[in-house]
């Protein structure tokens, strides 16, 4: 049986006095691309954002319900929001590498939870910069600044940035959206190897992207998530007329 | 304190091995730069609530009228200054202030000295009203009649008899407030309005940082100016007798001016919606009529706002007022007299008086005058001007 | 066509019009600077930067003023600077944008920008040397006068004060101009609030905080009126030793030696020469800080 590493019921929410989310009932089972997608402003990214707590951010959001990771609701009183983020890795739509050089920024992480031995750090960052599959383009210029790379390489950075505080579930928001076709298989390449380590989900506004790297799909529209399943099962046999004429391309 | 994080890292994870989130940490460091940095951001009010607290206090004892210390403390000071208020120390050969009690009385007498030098009218001025002051001294001063004396317009502090009348100082303030506005105003306005509406690209990279710069000139610095180069000039121009007189002053003070409503005419120019502007020339206006019918009036009170902060700006000038405008307590119509202004007059008379004595009260009741009068202009800009602005450009 | 030939008549005045009121401003600018220089240049010289004045000040150089003005400043940038850049954070990060608080405090910083300089000096003498610095005498030196008069820490605590509106105000637009990407970014990392505030938003607004630090300093080396009875002499044979020591000042020295001397025209050229190093001085403090603004500027819109 798969475990089920994020669980949410009847989950609703509210941006000032607007519904954005109506009732979210979803299973994401553990060390598993799931894909979210949908048409613009359906809900998705935020969503995503609300499963490590980024909403919080913005003023007027109200959540109800439970959204539970690994059985604990993290909107409880005692949650420590920081270590959820920790354990809740995300990746940004548009690359936002910090002005700090290449290996700072991937230093960041493990440096903010007390890792100062420089011997220890070199070596995360060293791991992570591999398993973002970008150490081979970044090993001889680790101190340039990350400002100076491409779109694609500044978004794998991030990638990289994310793995070195060693989380469990990456949460990924349309990350590929801006880059190039090369850029963005590469990307994809990489989201399928991840796979093996991390939970991952990811939002995207591309449905072959999603058929090409993801185990599940949902698919959210207006605030609701009308369908939930195999990736294969969305795309070839949705049971919701809705996602089928999304899918097919009659509208979104 | 590594060690420490990472005994913390190793308890975050549960029995399984995952990260737990559970146990919620507090964490010293957010917690302190969260209060520090709460508190600090109150300093700026609690500023303004002490310096009004404080500047009112000390102008208070001048209410009371029953208090007898103060009353021969006051006799004592007036006495005593009374000796050396004729002649003049030169300030030069005064014994290097060192730290200690002299600070006060080896400052030099500011105004009688400036005018020694500088311009007869007030020396003659102040001779008359110290004659005046002998010859009809009867003894008593105290908190009453200074209060009492406090709506005339005889400013003699320091005599036998003092009378503490602001009503000419507040009157050559307003004076030399008018002559600088209508000096600085026009053409502060009508400069934004040219690099607002006109101006190219590169003469746009010119004016705003000379204004920038302007702005940056010390008070100073523009009075020297104006008291060794202006007041020669404009005296050759309009052939009156004082050389340092409020028209000279109101001047210099527009110079001082010109930055700040300058910059927030062109401010509030700019920020007119360019909607609002392109539906004009659309319709056939050109650029002037545009500039002229459109934007002037939609930036209106903005425009108001930089005028009004400008005033404040020459009202509480006192480095200009000390150095440029005679320094005469006078009181006329005339723009080619000398004045006196509030500021000048704290500026002026403050390091001489005697700590606590009715002299000092005035001062720090004029002072009082000042920032009340700079706060409601800044609240009038602020609150009344802002929503008036806000509901013409977004129309609500 | 006649018509419109009339309008463009009236255009041209105005544009015109307009146009000489700004160059006017130029001028005047270019006039003081020119007259100032031209007065002044003769004057500067090693000896007149770094000597005492001599023959009862009709003579000799303006070291202390010179120094005074420094110590003022870094004394006034050691209190605002923190104060302000703290302030400026707490508006940016902390509060809410459209909160009581928020509004209350941008108002009390923008009525401190507006309030006479004069009336800072008033404060500062009711406050710092007849309230903190009496009680300090009567507390730990038993009623013996040395804290409760003018000195040069009272004058730049004063100084402080005025300019502190300087530094909140640019501070702020430059932590306004770090992306909001990047504040997520770290938090989502799973920093804290404060550890993103250091780490990634005020490195990222360095030359946002040294704008404001240079504009404070200008101010401040410029400003007479807040310390005419807090702190500033008229002349003092040595420097001062320490914070309860009174000083000279450039400004004050300028004022002092064109109202106060004996021989005004003897005197001339050191005015001039003074006043040439004092405008200079705040010349190329405002010059960097306009450059300085120009580039944070630039990166908003890039």
């Amino acid at each position: 049986m798969i475990h089920e590493k994020i669980h949410t019921e009847n989950m609703f929410l509210h941006y000032g006095s607007k519904l954005a989310l109506n009732d979210i009932s979803i299973q994401i089972p553990e060390k598993k691309v799931t894909a979210f997608i949908g048409p613009s402003g359906c809900g998705k990214s935020t969503f995503l954002r609300s499963l490590n707590r980024m909403n919080d951010l913005i003023d007027g959001v109200k959540i109800e319900g439970k959204i539970l990771i690994d059985e604990i609701n993290i909107y409880d009183k005692n949650i420590d929001v920081v270590t959820l983020r920790k354990k809740v890795g995300m990746v940004f739509q548009k690359s936002n590498p910090f002005a700090k050089s290449i290996y700072e920024n991937v230093a960041y992480g493990p440096r903010i939870n007390g890792v100062n031995d420089r011997k220890q750090l070199d070596e995360i960052v060293e791991t992570a910069l591999k398993n973002a599959a970008i150490w081979e383009e970044v090993k001889d210029r680790m101190n340039d600044s990350a400002m100076g790379l491409s779109g694609g390489q500044q978004q794998r950075l991030c990638i990289a940035r994310t793995l070195a505080v060693n989380p469990e579930i990456v949460l990924m928001d349309e990350p590929a959206s801006a880059l190039d076709p090369l850029s963005t298989s590469k990307i994809e390449e990489l989201i399928v190897q991840l796979k093996e380590k991390y939970t991952i989900v990811i939002v995207t506004h591309n449905m072959q992207q999603a058929a090409r790297i993801s185990d599940l799909t949902a698919f959210f529209y207006l605030g609701e998530l009308i369908e939930f399943d195999k990736t294969k099962k969305i795309f070839t046999n949705p049971e919701k007329k809705q996602t089928e004429d999304y899918i097919t391309g009659r509208f979104g | 304190m590594a060690k420490k994080t990472k005994k913390a890292k190793r308890s975050e994870l549960t029995d399984s091995g995952l990260i737990d989130i559970t146990k919620r940490k507090f964490r010293w460091s957010d917690y302190l730069a969260e209060k520090i940095i709460r508190g600090t951001a109150f300093l700026s009010i609690t500023i303004i609530i002490l310096i009004f607290f404080f500047v009112f206090r000390e102008s208070m004892p001048i209410f009371n009228t029953a208090k007898p210390e103060v009353k021969t403390e006051t006799e004592k000071t007036s006495g005593n200054t009374q000796e050396t208020y004729g002649e003049v120390t030169d300030p030069a050969t005064a014994p290097g202030v060192k730290g200690a009690d002299s600070t006060v009385s080896d400052q030099p007498e500011l105004q009688e000295q400036y005018g020694d030098i500088k311009d007869n009218v007030i020396v003659s001025d102040s001779v008359k009203n110290a004659a005046y002051t002998v010859s009809a001294g009867s003894g008593h001063d105290d908190n009453q009649s200074a209060l009492k004396s406090l709506l005339t317009k005889d400013w003699v502090p320091v005599s036998q008899n003092p009378r503490y009348g602001i009503l000419s100082l507040i009157i050559g303030t307003f004076k030399i407030t008018i002559i600088s506005i209508l000096f600085a105003a026009p053409l502060a306005i009508m400069a934004a309005l040219y690099t607002a509406s006109f101006a190219g690209k590169r003469l746009k990279e010119i004016i705003k940082p000379t204004i920038e710069l302007l702005a940056g000139f010390p008070s100073v610095v523009i009075g020297f100016f104006a008291l060794m180069v202006l007041a020669t000039f404009l005296q050759n121009i309009f052939h009156y007798d004082t050389r340092l007189n409020s028209f000279v002053g109101g001047i210099a003070m527009g110079i001082a001016a010109i930055p700040i409503i300058f910059t927030i005419t062109e401010d509030a120019l700019t920020a007119v919606p360019r909607t609002f502007n392109e539906a004009s020339l659309a319709l056939g206006a050109s650029k002037w009529q545009t500039a002229f019918f459109v934007i002037l009036p939609a930036a209106t009170p903005g425009i108001f706002a930089a005028v009004l902060l400008g005033i404040g700006r020459v009202f509480g000038e006192t480095m200009i007022a000390l150095m440029a405008t005679g320094n005469a307590a006078l009181m006329d119509l005339n723009p080619f007299t000398s004045v006196r202004t509030l500021a000048a007059t704290i500026g002026a008379e403050m390091a001489e008086v005697v700590f606590g004595d009715t002299h000092y009260n005035v001062l720090f009741l004029i002072g009082s005058l000042l920032f009340i009068f700079t706060f409601i202009l800044n609240a009038i800009a602020e609150f009344y001007v802002k929503g008036k602005l806000m509901k013409r450009i977004q129309g609500k | 066509m006649i018509k419109s030939f009339k309008k463009d008549i009236k255009g041209i005045l105005i544009e015109g019009v307009t146009l000489s009121a700004a160059l006017l401003i130029i001028a005047i600018v270019v006039v003081m600077i020119t007259v100032i220089v031209i007065g002044g240049k003769e004057q500067i010289s090693w000896d007149f930067l770094t000597k005492f004045p001599e023959d009862g000040m009709t003579k000799g150089g303006i070291f202390p003023a010179i120094y005074g003005t420094a110590l003022l400043v870094i004394i006034m940038s050691v209190a605002a600077v923190p104060f302000g850049t703290i302030t400026a954070i707490y508006l940016t990060e902390y509060a809410k944008e459209n909160s009581i608080i928020a509004k209350t405090i941008r108002f009390a910083v923008r009525t401190l920008a507006v309030i006479p300089s004069i009336i800072y000096g008033l404060f500062g003498l009711g406050f710092f040397i007849k309230f903190v610095g009496t009680q300090m005498d009567s507390t730990f030196l038993g009623g013996q006068l040395k804290w409760g008069q003018p000195n040069i820490l009272w004058a730049s605590l004063t100084m402080a004060l005025l300019t502190l509106p300087v530094v909140i105000v640019s501070v702020e637009e430059a932590l306004k101009t770090v992306p909001k990407d990047l504040r997520a970014a770290s938090l989502a990392l799973g920093a804290t609030k404060w550890q993103t505030i250091w780490k990634v938003v005020i490195p990222g607004s360095i030359s946002g905080i040294m704008t404001g630090t240079i504009l404070a300093v200008s101010r401040g080396a410029g400003e007479v009126a807040p310390i005419l009875f807090t702190g500033v002499a008229y002349y003092v044979a040595t420097l001062p030793a320490s914070l309860s020591d009174q000083f000279m000042v450039l400004g004050y020295h300028i004022y002092v030696m064109t109202t106060q001397s004996a021989n005004v025209d003897k005197t001339m050229p050191i005015q001039f020469g003074t006043t040439l190093v004092l405008l200079a001085l705040t010349f190329i403090l405002n010059i960097s800080a306009i450059i300085l603004r120009y580039r944070i500027r630039q990166k908003k819109t890039d």
